[in-house]
């Protein structure tokens, strides 16, 4: 939802990153306030998945230019875990399966991180336990899976799932869910959206990373933006997904060569 | 199988970095006891083993049992087949026995022993006096070469429970000593058994009587203090007919930058229906960051199920020492009887650790389960070698072996090494081998969800040994625990 005054939660300034020294992200620029959800679109390689990792801080991606703040902190001076307790989230495409560490007690630990953050006090197992057993509802999740390790073998619809859980459990600010829907069936996308839905509210906001309508037909973006080639090129509202949903992500590319062309200083076609 | 030394991705966020300053960490229990001590000097001759003899005043079938030992060992070479490498050994250049001045003689009740011993005994976690001592835990102290404590004997001794220093058991059971000792591990079963066995100087005894339940767990501590002295220390635990104990050792010595060799032998002897659980928590010096100093570790453990349906159990956490050599074995003679090694090695720096258990089936359906895990950090070496041997009797006899290797960094080596024989078809061996690596994406994971990064890797250490914990008795288990995370502690950069 859009709200007037909401807070600013996340401003994301002419943002540089490489990998490997590949440049990836090339001078994005987006802010998000509480209450509202975004969506991301693009193409494979567009940068949307960097974005989101560059966010969390994963230490393969080297920030080369731009800044983010995440309610007024320098959010890239933080360290991973850090950015995690003060309400950054990050919703794995492909989460790694950890074996050997319980789910329950990795959950009890990463739960207790957040919560001393936020000043409050730290649960102990029982009192976990009824937590975990409540927030399990929101993805209809079989408690049995408390008990295993970390996302090993689990299929890849339990592990959406989890992550889910893990987002009910951590209570993000923001929560950054990159490729959610892929690899879920039809039943398995409504029961992860409807957890998603359940859990936005006017305090925190969400940015869907995706590449599918089908997403969005179950959450309803306020903000749509197009990425392509380390940027955001076009922001609209609901309503630009339908479009490209429809006329597919070839005129795009057309736009993207115009601006090069403008870049380059010759006028583009069409322009007089 | 051998695992290539497995690459962690050199990160432009400086993880690798990160997990290599993570895995090094200052030794606590480095710290040197100042006390007047008596050595003998330097160098090792039959004089040596007489004079050692002498000054324990001990029956002559022991003598006679050094010397065989000793004769036989100048005829041995120093083995080389482990995946070790280090200088050789000047065995004329260790001294072979020290000890505190006060203790000479017979040993002192706990309020004549030198304050200074019972200090540093509690500094290292071990107090002994009667207020403070541990209440469910009976403690035989060895400091360098002699045994300066033992709590709770009068107590265990209303069971009929012998636990003394193997020093008293020769003064006061001698016919036990003469009936067990050498009959696990021969004094020339191989080159650094034969070395003890000339000349050990003190260690722990336990006997169990028939149908008894030891009632609290026992437990020896071995503290190094001197930098020239070499500790030879002997265990014999014997649990006699449907008798049943819980022992545990622990170990630690001052950092020097010389060496120090520690060759102890270990044997176990478990009769009809009895049970033995053994226990180490090894975390000896383990030399600096360049490999200076540390200790050698070349120890032999042996357990004999003798009688039917007998148990002997080993569960080892090896952290410590520059070197370690260490095989604890099991003889399942007995029929039914069943051998379990539990084992987690953990090196890092330059350590190196060869290390693993032999399982000798003899009896018709004996049962044995070995289940190893090594992490090998920063430059080190880890490798499992074990033997599984069913003999022509052992019909219906079945082993399962799983050994399981983690590499933390791009510069440790894992190896596995398991050897098998059957000379019974009607037998069953079963081995699990993996080799992994902490990953950076696993990192990443339990990071982007509040968990710091050195409680991440303890997170994956301790996920990697939880079946081997979970054999530790309660108190232990969180000391390995403990300590894996402390050796795990460091600067994370």
């Amino acid at each position: 939802m859009i709200l007037p005054d909401a807070e600013l939660l996340l401003q994301i300034v002419d943002l540089h990153a490489r990998v490997d020294d590949q440049p990836i992200l090339k001078g994005v620029n987006l802010e998000i306030r509480a209450g509202e959800i975004h969506a991301v679109m693009g193409r494979n390689g567009s940068g949307k998945s960097t974005l989101s990792k560059v966010l969390a801080g994963h230490p393969s991606y080297r920030v080369t230019g731009g800044s983010v703040l995440f309610r007024g902190e320098d959010l890239l001076a933080l360290p991973p875990e850090q950015r995690a307790r003060i309400g950054v989230f990050l919703g794995f495409q492909y989460p790694v399966e950890i074996p050997g560490v319980s789910n329950l007690e990795f959950l009890r630990v990463a739960t207790n991180a957040r919560r001393l953050e936020r000043g409050e006090e730290e649960l102990d197992t029982f009192s976990f336990e009824d937590l975990v057993h409540e927030r399990l509802q929101v993805v209809q999740m079989d408690p049995a899976f408390l008990a295993r390790s970390v996302n090993e073998g689990f299929s890849g619809g339990e592990k959406k799932r989890n992550e889910i859980l893990q987002m009910a459990l951590l209570e993000p600010l923001l929560a950054i869910l990159d490729e959610t829907d892929s690899g879920l069936d039809i039943d398995a996308l409504r029961i992860v959206a409807g957890g998603v839905n359940h859990l936005a509210t006017a305090a925190n906001a969400t940015l869907l990373i995706t590449h599918y309508q089908r997403l969005l037909d179950v959450i309803t973006p306020d903000f749509v933006h197009v990425m392509a080639a380390g940027r955001i090129l076009r922001t609209g509202g609901k309503e630009l997904a339908l479009e490209l949903e429809q006329r597919g992500y070839d005129w795009v590319d057309q736009e993207l060569a115009d601006q090069e062309l403008a870049n380059q200083g010759a006028p583009a076609l069409g322009v007089v | 199988m051998t695992a290539p030394p497995n690459a962690l991705s050199e990160a432009p966020g400086g993880s690798a970095a990160s997990l290599g300053d993570l895995v090094s960490q200052p030794y606590r229990y480095g710290f040197v006891t100042d006390i007047e001590t008596e050595k003998i000097a330097k160098g090792l001759d039959e004089d040596v083993v007489r004079l050692i003899s002498a000054k324990k005043k001990e029956p002559a079938f022991l003598l006679d049992f050094r010397l065989r030992a000793f004769r036989h060992w100048q005829k041995l070479e120093e083995p080389d087949w482990a995946t070790l490498k280090y200088p050789k050994i000047d065995y004329q250049n260790i001294i072979y026995y020290a000890a505190p001045k006060q203790q000479q003689d017979k040993k002192a009740s706990l309020d004549e022993v030198d304050p200074k011993l019972l200090e540093t005994f509690e500094k290292l976690g071990i107090p002994l006096s009667e207020q403070k001592r541990l209440s469910n835990v009976a403690v035989d102290a060895v400091f360098d070469s002699v045994s300066i404590a033992t709590t709770y004997k009068e107590k265990l001794a209303e069971d009929g429970v012998i636990f003394c220093s193997f020093t008293e058991a020769v003064e006061e059971h001698p016919e036990l000593i003469e009936r067990y000792l050498g009959t696990v591990v021969p004094s020339n079963d191989n080159y650094f058994a034969a070395l003890n066995s000339a000349v050990f100087s003190d260690g722990s005894f336990v006997l169990i009587p028939k149908g008894v339940a030891c009632p609290m767990d026992l437990s020896t501590y071995f503290r190094i203090n001197s930098g020239d002295t070499g500790q030879f220390e002997r265990t014999l635990i014997v649990a006699e007919e449907g008798a049943s104990v819980s022992y545990l050792e622990g170990c630690t010595a001052p950092m020097f930058d010389t060496n120090q060799l520690h060759a102890a032998v270990v044997e176990l002897v478990a009769l009809d229906d009895a049970s033995i659980k053994y226990s180490t928590v090894q975390n000896w010096y383990a030399g600096d960051e360049n490999g200076k100093g540390g200790i050698y570790n070349f120890v032999t453990k042996r357990g004999q199920c003798r009688g039917e349906r007998s148990h002997i159990s080993w569960t080892q956490v090896e952290t410590g020492s520059a070197i370690t050599w260490k095989y604890p074995s099991c003889v399942l003679q007995g029929a039914d009887s069943v051998g379990e090694f539990y084992s987690v090695a953990l090196t890092n720096h330059r350590q190196q650790a060869d290390t693993g258990s032999k399982m000798i089936h003899v009896g018709p359906r004996t049962r044995s389960t070995i289940v190893s895990k090594g992490i090998s950090a920063g430059h080190s070496s880890n490798s499992y070698r074990g033997l599984v041997q069913m003999g022509p009797k052992a019909v219906g006899a079945r082993n399962f072996s799983q050994c399981d290797s983690m590499l933390i960094g791009d510069q440790a080596a894992a190896n596995t090494y398991p050897y098998i024989r059957s000379q019974q078809p009607d037998a069953a061996i079963e081995h699990e081998a993996s080799t992994c690596r902490i990953s950076e994406d696993q990192l990443f994971y339990l990071q982007s969800r509040g968990i710091g990064f050195e409680e991440a890797v303890s997170m994956m250490v301790s996920g990697f040994c939880r079946d081997v914990f979970n054999q530790l008795p309660m108190e232990f288990a969180a000391e390995a625990d403990k300590l894996l995370a402390l050796k795990l502690e460091g600067s994370v950069g």
